[in-house]
């Protein structure tokens, strides 16, 4: 077997898929995924509009509760949106674009909304990642920036849907004033960086151009909307540039925001560990965001640089996150949860292995780093999940498996899997080696 | 990081995780015991060490400002100028026995504002980036326990402040059906090259053993929140003769941006019950222990628009412990006046955390300059803070 197919397949897809024959042009069979339309975007999605029509008849069931109008209080929004998980993880796992999956994987953590915020934030997560980061993967950042940040899911989570300038209509009538939040992690962790130069005047001076960008969840068109009752008047200094007042002031912003070259010298360094290596190295690093500078921040051409990079093709130089590694066991088990109580098996597991679904405890999102995964328990957490996994009466045969990996499996674990005492030991430990750990 | 397991039967130490809190413990040759809790996500030290006598106070924040002592929901006194949250009783009862010493007016050594780079900073101790943490270094400086490794990290993931060349242990709780040992045995022996899995899979079986044979009553029996569940065994942990000595706590949710108020008024008592939970674990070695309660940095003096605070600067602090010279307020308070807000908008700073850590460790461990200059590089402009515990 052509070692450079397998690694394709680990390293930027999501795991070989039970028997399935691995690409005979590996190039090709990524570039292609990159090609075609988003599967996915095809079906059925989650959608911000149906979720803020529940969300607001939970706030009005909860008002008419306080007011003894109806007996029972409605439930908790978040419990039924929960389902919505499951299916993107369902969704993942049976992926026929895993190149294309794990781009989105990527850029909804470098842009992360976590359901750990609970409630309306819940409610929004899937609907926000295949409205804001899904359709702009493979197009420009400055679409995927702007998509964000105009999503009631991340103004939620990163509270600016309430935030008001001072000086406003409202914030005159009533009060109430800033929340920088949303302002300060657009400039650290989703554009420039910190330590690009940008200073506290420049957060503050960026929250006030982003007032106004908030929520409407109680009328048709049900989702972002600019309330210039709360935005603060005047022009604003960003960084020496001017933004005049208004709607037009904040997408003028992002747009420089997402072109500077600190943005795209961050991105591509996020992506080059994310998809080469922990430690990555600073000429592919450069290279990179020489691609981002001279297309404009095209994502497309990013990625096809980032597949030609000689050291993107060092097998197994990066260790599996646990949403990774749960979703490549089940590939190469070829077990795609269908059911909703398999579905709801594969989500505990990502909570069980240390990274709940799309609920990271932070607004920077999961770590990228192999050191960062690699607890005592974490590990036992892995093998025993692995041990259980490789007991199902379905599991494929243990040297069948073994050769499915190819190249990739040292001498070591291929004598080991042959050696073992069991079916099931034999491809748990396939499924728990060091080799199964990495992409 | 190297990972070892100390001898599995000896019941020495451990980090667990469990949700969003976490303790990881270091152990050293001695008799006195130093735990940090970490308040991730910057806590506001103006709601909860409150300067009501500060006639600034309620101009900035208004309606967030609890009511006096004495009044109905009223702040719990600290003796004239300074009220304590009434999230937290048990810390004001331990204060009324002198052995609670609130600090206020604190910070790190980074201006960041960032959450990540500033807690990165404080758990290195240092005013730049480095490969380990104060606590790995301390854990390093103390002498050696006979018979194993010095620290050990509980859970998941082992924090920074606790990374580094010495070798920590390291346990977490599991609750998958175990496999057969040959299984074990096969696992371990394809890890065996890997130098970024073998130790820590060795330890995690290690700790496996080690929790079922030697651990009776670890957590997950009650209904406590994490941190207190993790903060009492902590201190069971700690209690042992022959235990660890040295550990680290993280407490998360404190990032009140809005609603403040109802939020700490959640978290805070989480707090509250976790120390007294630490304490009542660590028995009568809480005699011996001291307990540094610190923050990546505070929050705006202002109150934003949605009811809530911003990163900032200065914050409070707590030290805790049989030991301590407490039943007061120690602080070299800046003032609220808007001259004397850091960059117009935050507490103005006046003890720098590694001061505060150092007078700990000088005093708790009898360590001089050169063992605090090794677990605080560069810190000579820092001296030890004085008097924080009683002679």
């Amino acid at each position: 077997m052509d070692i450079r197919a397998i690694h394709a397949v680990t390293r930027f897809g999501l795991g070989q898929r039970g028997a399935e024959a691995p690409p005979a042009d590996p190039e090709a069979w990524l570039t292609s995924q990159l090609e075609a339309p988003d599967a996915v975007l095809a079906g059925h999605l989650p959608d911000s509009r149906s979720a803020l029509e529940a969300i607001h008849l939970v706030d009005v069931g909860d008002a008419q509760f306080r007011k003894g109008m109806i007996p029972q209080a409605p439930p908790y929004i978040g419990d039924r949106y929960q389902a919505d998980r499951k299916w993107a993880i369902a969704t993942l796992i049976g992926s026929g674009q895993p190149f294309r999956e794990r781009l989105v994987m990527f850029w909804a953590n470098h842009f992360t909304v976590s359901a750990r915020a609970g409630g309306a934030v819940l409610a929004l997560v899937e609907a926000y990642v295949a409205e804001a980061i899904r359709p702009h993967v493979t197009g420009r950042f400055e679409d995927m920036l702007s998509a964000v940040m105009h999503h009631p899911g991340m103004l939620y989570y990163l509270d600016n849907a309430t935030s008001v300038g001072p000086n406003s209509t409202m914030g005159r009538a009533r009060g109430g004033g800033l929340n920088e939040n949303l302002a300060r992690e657009c400039l650290e962790l989703h554009t420039m960086g910190a330590k690009s130069g940008y200073t506290q005047q420049d957060v503050t001076s960026f929250a006030r151009i982003l007032t106004g960008w908030s929520v409407d969840r109680n009328n048709e068109p049900r989702g972002f909307v600019f309330r210039p009752e709360t935005h603060e008047p005047g022009p604003k200094v960003l960084l020496g540039q001017t933004y005049p007042e208004g709607h037009e002031g904040g997408v003028a912003a992002l747009r420089w925001l997402a072109h500077h070259p600190a943005t795209y010298r961050r991105l591509s360094e996020q992506l080059v560990r994310h998809f080469v290596a922990d430690a990555p190295d600073p000429q592919d690093v450069a290279h990179i965001a020489g691609v981002l500078t001279a297309t404009g921040g095209d994502l497309k051409a990013a990625t096809l640089a980032l597949i030609k990079l000689p050291n993107a093709w060092m097998p197994l130089t990066k260790f599996r996150t646990p949403v990774e590694y749960i979703v490549a066991v089940y590939r190469a088990l070829d077990f795609i949860p269908a059911t909703v109580e398999d579905r709801a098996k594969a989500y505990a597991t990502t909570e069980f292995l240390g990274q709940a679904f799309h609920a990271a405890s932070l607004p920077n999102g999961w770590s990228d780093v192999g050191a960062d995964w690699v607890g005592g328990e974490d590990l036992v957490r892995r093998a025993d999940w692995a041990y259980t996994m490789a007991g199902r009466t379905d599991a494929p045969d243990p040297a069948a498996a073994a050769a499915a990996c190819g190249p990739l499996l040292s001498a070591e674990t291929a004598q080991q899997v042959r050696r073992a005492g069991s079916r099931q030991e034999a491809l748990a430990l396939l499924l728990a080696s060091p080799e199964f750990m990495r992409r | 990081m190297m990972l070892r397991r100390r001898t599995a039967l000896l019941g020495l130490a451990a980090a667990v995780t469990f949700g969003g809190a976490s303790l990881a413990m270091a152990d050293a040759d001695t008799r006195k015991r130093f735990v940090v809790v970490i308040l991730r996500s910057a806590l506001d030290g103006l709601s909860v060490v409150v300067p009501y006598g500060d006639a600034n106070l309620r101009n900035w924040r208004g309606s967030l400002v609890l009511p006096e002592p004495g009044r109905d929901g009223g702040l719990l006194a600290l003796g004239g100028f300074w009220g304590l949250h009434p999230g937290l009783p048990q810390i004001h009862a331990l204060y009324r026995a002198g052995q609670a010493l609130p600090i206020h007016a604190v910070a790190g050594p980074n201006r960041s504002r960032s959450h990540f780079e500033a807690q990165d900073i404080l758990e290195c101790g240092a005013d730049r980036r480095m490969e380990s943490g104060w606590m790995n270094r301390l854990a390093g400086v103390l002498p050696a326990s006979g018979d194993g490794d010095n620290a050990l990290a509980l859970g998941q993931t082992v924090p920074l402040i606790l990374r580094g060349p010495t070798p920590i242990d390291a346990w977490g709780r599991g609750n998958v059906p175990a496999a057969t040992a040959d299984f074990y045995t096969q696992l371990l022996a394809i890890h065996d090259r890997d130098p970024l899995t073998k130790a820590a899979l060795t330890d995690g079986l290690r700790d496996r053993n080690f929790n079922t044979h030697a651990l009776d009553g670890m957590p997950g029996t009650g209904g406590d929140a994490p941190f207190i569940a993790l903060a009492r065994t902590g201190g069971r942990l700690l209690a042992k003769p022959n235990g660890p000595r040295l550990a680290v706590l993280d407490a998360d949710g404190w990032d009140t941006h809005s609603s403040q108020n109802p939020r700490l008024s959640y978290a805070l008592p989480v707090l509250d019950n976790g120390i007294a939970a630490l304490k009542d674990g660590l028995g009568a070695a809480w005699a011996d222990t001291v307990v540094l309660v610190v923050t990546e940095f505070g929050r705006t003096v202002r109150v934003n628009g949605t009811g809530g605070t911003d990163h900032g600067t200065g914050t409070a602090a707590f030290v805790l412990g049989g030991g301590v010279a407490g039943g007061r307020v120690q602080a070299d308070w800046p003032g609220l006046s808007e001259a004397k807000l850091f960059e117009n908008r935050d507490v103005q700073p006046t003890l720098d955390l590694r001061s505060l850590a150092k007078g700990i460790l000088a005093q708790h461990y009898s360590l001089g300059p050169q063992p605090l200059e090794t677990v605080f590089p560069d810190s000579t402009g820092f001296a030890p803070a004085r008097g924080l515990l009683r002679a």
